[in-house]
């Protein structure tokens, strides 16, 4: 078990990590998910030793990491942007770091053949990394991770500078490959800002913003129960929409003429001010809605996103199929009040849509 | 349109290329004419316009003693020099660029831009400024007129470029490469060397290209630092010259002392041209 406790780092005034404590289990799928600048890759870094905290502790089982240089954790790491040893061959990357282990040749050999068929390289062995192409040099990255067969594997956003369609591809590979071979042995971490990645991914979540960690558990109960407003933006794309509101009997009074009756599990919120959120697509375009002026549209094939407004009450709608709006349009929608979230006005979720069924 | 842009775009290679080659070709004329084919006016083509002589190589090869001024000696002064003060300053320079590059150094208000200027400021400075501390240094370590004091001295002036160059180089390397390395099992050196280094041999060969140019070429401080023991050939060629100028040896000599530069540029030319050099960083 991977153990971190009370991480903190602070370059100049700048807090990279805020009171950070974890447990990563063996054969468990962590997902860190953020914004930019959330602090995940730092947290990562910090896991292989690239990066010193000024307070906290790292373990493993029983052994403790802080201290521990680099080399001599046991950790294998692929980053963002495409890195190998640009001066060796394919099979020479995978190898690069067997060698160090000072491993035998015959197990050298037949752990990168291994690797590299994993990843889909056969054939590529005697290539130069500048040969290949973004995905195949990501692939080498990926190899030379897995071949080593360490006992912490992070992935830094190891997809994200790939282009959309082969990101979908290498993401389902990637799955397999980590739940499958990996994860019997080791503690996984993949950091990621995109939420639908990090759904796919499954397993456990850790929501990180400003160097912290907001909340922690499996993939789907942080979706259904996200801990705060902030957890519910990060975890939403796009983001939830949260409103100010006003409980009033049998309503939430938001603005002007803008009302929404109060479904049955958020009976219990109490009268007086609180947040309402919802998301994009608890959002449709029907003709007894509220009218609501388009800000912006952007149509993405199957499905188009609305930016909407009704005096200062904005939100994003994501409604299926083209739908031809043009700025300044005005159009009626309905907010499926069955899906609405409550949170205080301290931010923290009151209730949820899911209570009742989980 | 397209004509008379080619036409222009030739027209300009061919004027720059007798601009660069004609003082070469001049030299190598004149240093196969005698006494008289130099003084009795312009003439180029040998055979045609004057009887060759070897009399300017052969004066180069002879012992001062049989009256001639012997550059074999001072040549392999200047190789011996350059080789060495340029290798040590690249070994050195690489080292240091490396960890300017990489590692954050602050000692009171010095960091590490300053650290970098300091080595760069080396070269700012004209060099009269550094040629009275330089011959009073030498001079108290009895190393004034030998080889190994020429070194030294040359480490100063060459150090710099290489320190300047290679920050420059090591800073364009992605720190993920030496990360990665450290992850996959290296330690710091093993990270340089196995990973870093093969990855910036463009950079060294830059770098080793300007040491030896600048350590070659360089005439002042051998002029001021030596006397008879140890001559370097650029001092040399300039001692030619005496009441009567002899064109015809200085020619030859001058192309002597440049022929090793033009070999070491065809050499890296090649190199770079297959592709060995380039792209080695995507």
């Amino acid at each position: 078990m991977l153990v971190a406790n009370n991480l903190s780092l602070k370059v100049g005034e700048e807090t990279h990590l805020l009171d950070v404590s974890f447990e990563m289990k063996r054969g468990g799928l962590y997902t860190i998910l953020g914004r930019t600048l959330a602090g995940k890759t730092t947290l990562l870094k910090t896991i292989a030793g690239l990066v010193e905290p000024d307070s906290g502790h790292i373990t493993l089982d029983d052994t403790d990491y802080s201290g521990r240089p680099v080399w001599q954790r046991n950790v294998a790491m692929v980053y963002q942007q495409f890195i190998n040893y640009p001066h060796l061959t394919v099979f020479a990357n995978v190898a690069f770091p067997l060698k160090k282990q000072r491993l035998s040749q015959t197990e050298i050999k037949s752990r990168v053949a291994k690797a590299i068929d994993q990843v889909g390289l056969k054939g590529f062995e005697n290539r130069k990394i500048q040969e290949l192409s973004g995905g195949q040099q990501q692939r080498v990255a990926l190899a030379r991770s897995l071949a080593k067969a360490s006992e912490i594997l992070l992935l830094d956003e190891p997809l994200v500078n790939l282009d959309y369609k082969l990101r979908e591809q290498l993401r389902e590979e990637l799955k397999g490959l980590i739940t499958e071979e990996f994860n019997a042995q080791g503690v996984v971490a993949y950091s990621s800002t995109d939420p639908l990645e990090a759904m796919q991914l499954g397993g456990e979540l850790i929501v990180m913003d400003e160097g912290k960690i907001l909340q922690q558990g499996p993939a789907k109960q942080v979706f259904e129960h996200p801990a705060n407003t902030r957890v519910a933006e990060i975890t939403n794309d796009p983001s939830m929409n949260l409103w100010n509101a006003h409980r009033d009997e049998g309503q939430f009074r938001i603005a002007d003429g803008l009302n929404l009756d109060v479904p049955k599990h958020l009976s219990k919120v109490a009268a007086g001010p609180c947040i309402l959120g919802f998301r994009a697509n608890d959002i449709t375009v029907a003709q007894d809605g509220v009218g609501f002026e388009v800000e912006l549209s952007e149509i993405s094939g199957s499905e188009t996103i609305l930016h909407l407004r009704r005096g200062d009450n904005r939100m994003i709608a994501r409604v299926s199929g083209v739908f031809d709006a043009k700025i300044g349009d005005m159009i009626p929608v309905n907010i499926n009040e069955g899906q609405l979230y409550a949170f205080a006005t301290d931010s923290t979720l009151l209730h949820s849509p899911y209570e009742e069924k989980s | 349109m397209r004509t008379l842009y080619t036409t222009l775009k030739y027209l300009a290679v061919t004027l720059w290329t007798v601009f660069v080659v004609g003082p070469f070709l001049w030299a190598l004329s004149t240093s196969f004419k005698d006494f008289n084919s130099v003084t009795s006016g312009a003439k180029y083509i040998p055979w045609l316009q004057f009887e060759p002589s070897l009399q300017g190589w052969q004066v180069l090869m002879r012992t001062p003693a049989n009256g001639g001024v012997d550059i074999v000696e001072p040549f392999f002064n200047s190789v011996t020099v350059t080789c060495l003060a340029s290798l040590i300053s690249i070994v050195l320079g690489t080292l240091a660029a490396y960890a300017l590059s990489r590692y954050q150094f602050k000692l009171g208000f010095v960091k590490n831009n300053d650290i970098t200027f300091f080595f760069i400021s080396q070269r700012i400075m004209p060099p009269v400024v550094l040629s009275i501390p330089f011959f009073i240094m030498l001079s108290t370590l009895g190393l004034l007129d030998s080889v190994i004091g020429l070194i030294m001295v040359y480490i100063v002036l060459l150090m710099p470029i290489a320190v300047w160059i290679m920050v420059d180089f090591f800073n364009k390397v992605p720190r993920e490469i030496d990360e990665t390395a450290l992850i996959d099992g290296c330690n710091p050196f093993e990270a340089f060397f196995q990973v870093v280094l093969p990855n910036s041999i463009p950079g060294l060969v830059v770098a080793g290209m300007f040491c030896l140019i600048f350590g070659w070429t360089d005439f002042f401080f051998s002029f001021i630092l030596t006397f008879t023991e140890v001559q370097l050939l650029p001092v040399r060629i300039v001692a030619l010259n005496s009441s009567i100028t002899p064109w015809w040896s200085l020619s030859a000599a001058a192309l002597v002392s440049v022929a090793p530069l033009l070999i070491v540029a065809f050499v890296v030319e090649r190199f770079l041209s297959k592709g060995n050099l380039s792209g080695a960083l995507k």
